[in-house]
């Protein structure tokens, strides 16, 4: 058994017996850092955020929040984490603190340490710049609170918190922190009554260990499996953890394609791609929160072959391929030909996924519709995204990208056949937008019933034609 | 020495705009809920419960010995156990240990052991052997077997069949709609130990430690002085911690008794989801009668809540529903049945509001629907409704300040723009086919006490130390709602010092006992009242010192901010610290129990009749929203809320539970929707599943604002309570949302709508619009 070391608001600990399912919510409190809330465990809530220290492409730090009911102790070897009680304390409050006590952001106070250190995150977000689009008058983008919910205030003044907040001062060491490097992925292997976990250093170990246990259970962001682990007490003998692997983190343009790292957390993807990739663009913010997608990766989200994920219909639509890679080498498969069944995909033991590519150039047109109850951090019951290329008036290209109306996620094909080649006006997408609501098996459950989805499929094609006319993109 | 209730002084901590007590605790980590305190103590031992797996079955057997087998299990709890009474609740209905399992999920037993992990295991290797049992899951199919519980009382006034003869318009309908869960951030959770002077010590996340201290007693078969019970504060409860946490604390009590070891009991969010009751889902059908003008003659209903598997708080929430179906409305003729289901889900129970919601949702359904009927605009069918000074309640209690029900209205039309933004939104729906908009505004009525007269009463402890510092103590929760904080600032007030110089002690049994639930939104007003009433003792004390040493008669002794002066003298001050110093040797009692007791209350639950409350808390919301022609989703683009707190004793406090209490109801009305499944279990139990609202549901535009000059002459300093009326403001979301998706469709039309107003709930609404006007949209939008 080995003895982790790690950094929590800036001094050293020694955590022994660590097992390879104790999540760091459990072991924060554990010695006695309460203000870490459990309030859902799994990440829906945000009561348990907390900072981590990650690098920067430039060799600084970047202090993002994540989950800690959703993150596994073994992943943290060597690394630095702060909570809410790490930032201030009573009589000494971070502004952040300040501003959430003296605006009434706090009732019951369970919640506020989780929004505290994500209001943090956001405050010590580098890009953070007066007169951004969207944001607060501070440049406060509020989706940074997506992730966190009150059931008490309304959320007008944790808003108001938020928005009232400068810029960090001089004097502060958590400002200066981020000129710092941050700790570099450390490699670990947990051997214990509970299981084995394994934090590989390089993709070719990475590889090996695959090989010789191919049931083991590969670990990204954990933002699937940490739900599974502790609401479902999934265990799993081994575990191989690729978050910090590099060959899984590279961003490259080539003349044909865009190749994204299935380990890159979809923040740092958003981030890096900015607006080049619009349907992206337009996509990221309505993917769970910004504390999910702070560690949330696309390999995990095609990997775990949700039929309800929401990157399968825009990466669909995008005509994507993904990347797989095992010992004896690597292969592309379409991504509409991934997915076998339900959460069954082409990937065989001893593979993971390395990367999605998207082909080059782009559809010039593209919109992703996420119906759900919720507007921010839902889980879709119906998700389309739709890509489409005019030559004129007429239809070159349509991809149409479908989730949560059959067993997996598909392509809307009638509804693209019937419009590719013919003349893009309301007559004929309406007669598409039927055949595009015939589409898959769809379900009654108690995020919508089987008409809604059907009917949703049909409408959302409609409102991508009325909004592209509407806006002057096509006529 | 006389002492008002209501009047203030003119210098005094109430009134100010301050933090809650706890907010430099809560930014950083350092508020302790009862959870967190676990890791302080030595050989914990943590619970866990079987969960059956059954809507309804009886147990044939239980054999719990191969969870001993499982490394870290210490023991098992089940009924064998109990040395005193088999039963967590107060009407004998809920047993702590069930022979019969009457919901999906009920808790057959629990298991104890060194960590929640193994806790975990050993409870997923007992055997138990169900025979299972028809169960009943829906209104519907208890309406039809007839399977009630508890009283069924009928709420009358006037003859109704005179009235539906008198009446112009008859309209009848039926209207269902869901519960809600209370989904507090914190689950329920106790801890509990043998102290060092023996007796059982427990902490819990309770509203209600006096009934948590009763029901553990009678499970163990102590008295209640052998039990003490603390609640430091809560993480949210919202009514979910009324009644529910008794049986968990008694489970921890019992474990800690049999082993001597400390126990911790927490739910996690599952478990919290499918065994604690929630708001009581209603079914109501109904017959209005309206006179030619639009003004309401009859009503004649029948509601039906969903009372779970067991009584619990059924029967108040069902009384105060009936005492609620008027709402701001005067109807001459009512006659409303009322009766609890009983079926095989979890009991539901108090949530904000208490029923009141409920009924007044069946009467802001029904104008809301008719309007378009009587052709009349909603806002003015239900203005020309409003109670005028002297009429009467339909049991009986006269409307007190009915006239601020038209201010509250008028003010709120003129400050939110209502009229021009009227005519702004019907030029925005003629010129987009595919996005409406719609406004509503709607009324709230809400009486204020407990309907059960004797909880009408509080008790709190003052004291005064040597050195001038003072500790107060009273019989309220502290759940969010800044009770804590309004009683720093009253004390502070009637003792004239610096809300600095008082520190309020965590609640406790022992310290104040025998204290009603901190529900009812009456946390304030009765407590509140108590801590006035002891420092008003004491005071009295100090003055006949001071009057001494001053040279001044008592009653012309001012105490201010720490000081203490003679009337028209504040230049010949001397310290409140000096006084008391002075009065201890003196030898006077510098502590005071106080007491409080609401006057003047009256109810015959029986007759449904008397005057149950001491008076009525107005407001009114306003509310836009934008509704998508294509899926149904929707935003609110704006809101304004003007609520009569009376004299606010906290204004950041008030301003926050009216803003929390319209986001909570507005989740209700429009987001959060709980799904059963044929087999009875709870298919929405956990966060990913049952979406409360996140920031994205917060109106873009939110303007909230107190009523001004509302003094309340009955209340502690002239104030009013908060809590649970402006939840009700929501009822404007929907009504808005009823606009937006009719105007899709032709003009005079009933417009129904689903609640929760679900964006699939709205697109059917638009949907059916669409289909009466017959025309397929093919314009530019």
């Amino acid at each position: 058994m080995q003895t982790l070391k790690l950094t929590v608001n800036g001094k050293p600990f020694h955590a022994p017996d660590v097992r390879p399912h104790t999540t760091l919510l459990n072991w924060l409190r554990d010695q006695g850092l309460t203000g870490c809330k459990e309030g859902c465990a799994e990440g829906e809530c945000g009561a348990c955020a907390v900072l981590v220290a990650r690098s920067t492409e430039d060799g600084g730090t970047r202090l993002e929040s994540v989950n800690a009911c959703l993150v596994l102790m073994g992943t943290l070897e060597g690394q630095e984490v702060i909570t809410a009680e790490g930032l201030g304390e009573p009589g000494a409050l971070h502004p952040v603190q300040f501003e959430m006590a003296v605006r009434g952001g706090s009732q019951c106070g369970y919640c506020t340490p989780g929004f505290v250190v994500s209001m943090a995150a956001e405050y010590y977000r580098p890009e953070r710049e007066a007169g951004t689009a969207h944001c607060g008058p501070n440049g406060f983008d509020i989706h940074a609170l997506s992730g966190n919910l009150c059931r008490c205030t309304g959320y007008r003044p944790i808003q108001d918190a938020a928005y009232a907040l400068g810029a960090p001062d001089d004097s502060d060491v958590l400002a200066e922190r981020r000129a710092q490097p941050a700790p570099a992925p450390q490699a670990i292997h947990l051997h214990t009554l509970d299981g084995e976990f394994h934090r590989p250093a390089t993709l070719a170990e990475a590889l090996d260990l695959l090989d010789t246990n191919p049931a083991a259970k590969l670990l990204a962001g954990g933002t699937d499996w940490g739900v599974e682990v502790n609401i479902r007490h999934a265990r799993a003998p081994v575990t191989i953890a690729v978050d910090g692997l590099a060959e899984l983190r590279g961003l490259t343009w080539t003349n044909e394609y865009l190749e994204i790292g299935a380990g890159l957390p979809l923040t740092e993807i958003e981030r890096r791609l900015g607006d080049r990739v619009p349907l992206l663009a337009e996509w990221f913010p309505q993917f769970a929160s910004r504390l999910i997608r702070n560690s949330a990766t696309l390999g995990g989200n095609l990997g775990t072959a949700s039929p309800i994920g929401d990157s399968p219909p825009v990466l669909l639509a995008l005509d994507a391929g993904v990347v797989l890679i095992g010992k004896t080498g690597e292969r592309e498969v379409k991504l509409s030909e991934f997915f076998t069944g339900y959460r069954q995909t082409v990937r065989q033991p001893g593979e993971l996924i390395k990367a999605v590519r998207i082909p080059l150039p782009l559809a010039p047109t593209t919109g992703f519709f996420k119906i759900a109850k919720r507007r921010f951090d839902d889980i879709s019951s119906v998700a389309v995204g739709v890509a489409l290329e005019l030559d004129g008036d007429i239809v070159k290209r349509l991809h149409i990208g479908l989730g949560g109306v059959a067993a997996t996620p598909i392509r809307g094909t009638q509804a693209e056949e019937a419009l590719t080649g013919q003349v893009w006006n309301e007559k004929n997408v309406r007669a598409a937008a039927k055949l595009l609501g015939s589409e898959g098996t769809p379900l009654d459950d108690h995020r919508a019933t089987a008409a809604y989805r059907a009917a949703m499929l049909e409408q959302t094609l409609l409102k991508f034609y009325f909004e592209q006319t509407r806006q002057g993109v096509l006529v | 020495m006389t002492h008002s209730l209501f009047e203030r002084p003119p210098v005094g901590a109430v009134g100010d705009a301050i933090a809650h007590e706890s907010a430099e605790l809560h930014v950083t980590g350092h508020a302790l809920y009862t959870d967190d305190l676990g890791v302080r103590l030595q050989n914990l031992l943590h619970a866990w419960p079987l969960q059956a797996p059954h809507a309804h079955a009886r147990i044939l057997s239980m054999n719990t010995a191969p969870a001993l087998a499982v490394p870290g299990v210490v023991r098992v709890l089940t009924k064998a156990d109990v040395p005193g009474v088999n039963d967590s609740g107060v009407k004998h209905d809920e047993p702590l240990f069930p022979d019969e399992v009457m919901f999906y999920g009920h808790a057959v037993c629990w298991v104890l052991a060194e960590s929640a992990d193994a806790a975990r295991r050993g409870a997923d290797a007992i055997e138990v052997e169900y025979e299972p049992l028809p169960a009943i899951l829906t209104v519907q199919d208890a309406i039809a077997a007839g399977r009630f519980q508890g009283s069924q009382p009928v709420l009358r006034r006037g003859d109704v069949a005179l009235g539906f003869e008198e009446a112009r318009h008859i309209f009848e309908g039926e209207f269902e709609f869901g519960g809600q869960e209370h989904f507090y951030l914190e689950t329920n959770a106790a801890l509990a130990h043998i102290d060092e002077s023996g007796q059982l010590f427990i902490q819990s996340s309770t509203q209600h430690p006096t009934e948590t201290q009763e029901i553990v007693a009678h499970v163990l078969g102590l008295t209640s002085s052998q039990v003490t019970v603390q609640c430091l504060r809560m993480g949210g409860g919202f009514g979910g911690k009324e009644m529910q946490p008794h049986g968990f604390a008694a489970i921890a009590a019992l474990g800690a008794t049999l082993t001597g070891r400390p126990v911790r009991m927490r739910l996690n969010r599952t478990q919290d989801l499918t065994m604690t009751g929630k708001r009581h889902p209603f079914h109501s059908k109904w017959k209005v009668g309206f006179d030619e003008g639009g003004r309401l003659v009859a009503l004649q209903a029948t509601l039906s809540s969903d009372g779970g598997w067991s009584l619990d708080l059924s029967e108040p929430v069902l009384a105060r529903a009936l005492c609620h179906i008027d709402n701001a409305y005067f109807i001459p003729h009512v006659e409303v049945q009322g009766r609890i289901c009983k079926t095989n889900k979890t009991s539901q129970t108090a949530f904000r509001g208490f029923g009141g919601p409920q009924g007044m949702l069946v009467i802001e359904d029904i104008l809301g629907r008719c309007a378009p009927l009587l052709g009349l605009e909603a806002h003015e069918l239900r203005r020309r409704n409003f109670y005028a000074s002297g009429e009467a309640t339909p049991y009986g209690q006269p409307v007190r300040h009915a006239e601020r029900l038209q201010t509250v209205w008028q003010t709120l039309l003129d400050s939110s723009d209502f009229v021009a933004r009227q005519s702004e939104i019907q030029a925005f729906n003629a010129a987009h086919p595919h996005t409406k908009r719609g406004l509503a505004i709607t009324p709230v009525k809400f009486g204020i006490s407990f309907n059960f007269t004797a909880y009408n009463q509080a008790g709190a402890l003052v004291h005064v130390y040597k050195d001038g510092s003072v500790l107060i103590n009273h019989g309220g929760t502290e759940m969010g709602q800044g009770l804590h904080t309004k009683m720093i600032q009253v004390a502070a007030t009637a003792l004239g010092v610096p809300v600095k110089c008082v520190r309020l002690a965590p609640t406790r049994t022992d310290k104040v006992p025998n204290t009603s639930a901190t529900a009812a939104s009456s946390g304030a007003d009765l407590n509140g009242g108590a801590i006035k009433n002891a420092c008003d003792q004491i005071k009295e004390r100090l003055a006949a010192v001071a009057a001494g040493t001053l040279g001044v008669h008592p009653n012309d002794v001012r105490f201010e901010n720490g000081k203490v002066y003679p009337l028209g003298h504040p230049d010949q001050d001397m310290d409140f610290a000096k006084l008391v110093h002075d009065a201890y040797h003196l030898r006077t009692q510098l502590w005071a129990a106080g007491f409080y007791r609401t006057p003047g209350l009256h109810w015959d639950r029986e007759a449904v009749q008397g005057e149950p409350f001491k008076y009525f808390s107005y407001g009114a919301a306003v509310c836009e929203v934008e509704v998508d022609g294509f899926t149904g989703a929707y935003r609110q683009l704006r809101a304004d809320l003007l609520h009569d707190v009376g004299d606010s004793l906290s204004p950041l406090i008030d301003i926050g539970q009216v803003e929390g209490g319209f986001v909570q109801g507005a989740g209700w009305m429009t987001l959060e929707e709980l799904h059963w499944d044929k087999f009875g279990r709870l298919a929405t139990q956990s966060a990913s599943t049952y979406k409360l609202p996140s920031f994205s549901e917060m109106p873009e535009v939110f303007n909230v604002a107190l009523l001004e000059q509302a003094t309340e002459s009955g209340v502690v300093y002239g104030s009013k309570a908060v809590g649970e009326p402006p939840l009700m403001l929501a009822i404007s979301v929907r009504e808005a949302l009823r606009q937006a998706a009719a105007a899709f469709g032709p003009g005079g039309r009933a417009q129904e709508l689903r609640l929760p107003a679900t964006p699939e709930a709205v697109y059917w609404a638009l949907d059916t619009a669409r289909q009466a006007s017959g025309a397929l949209v093919t314009a530019d939008d």
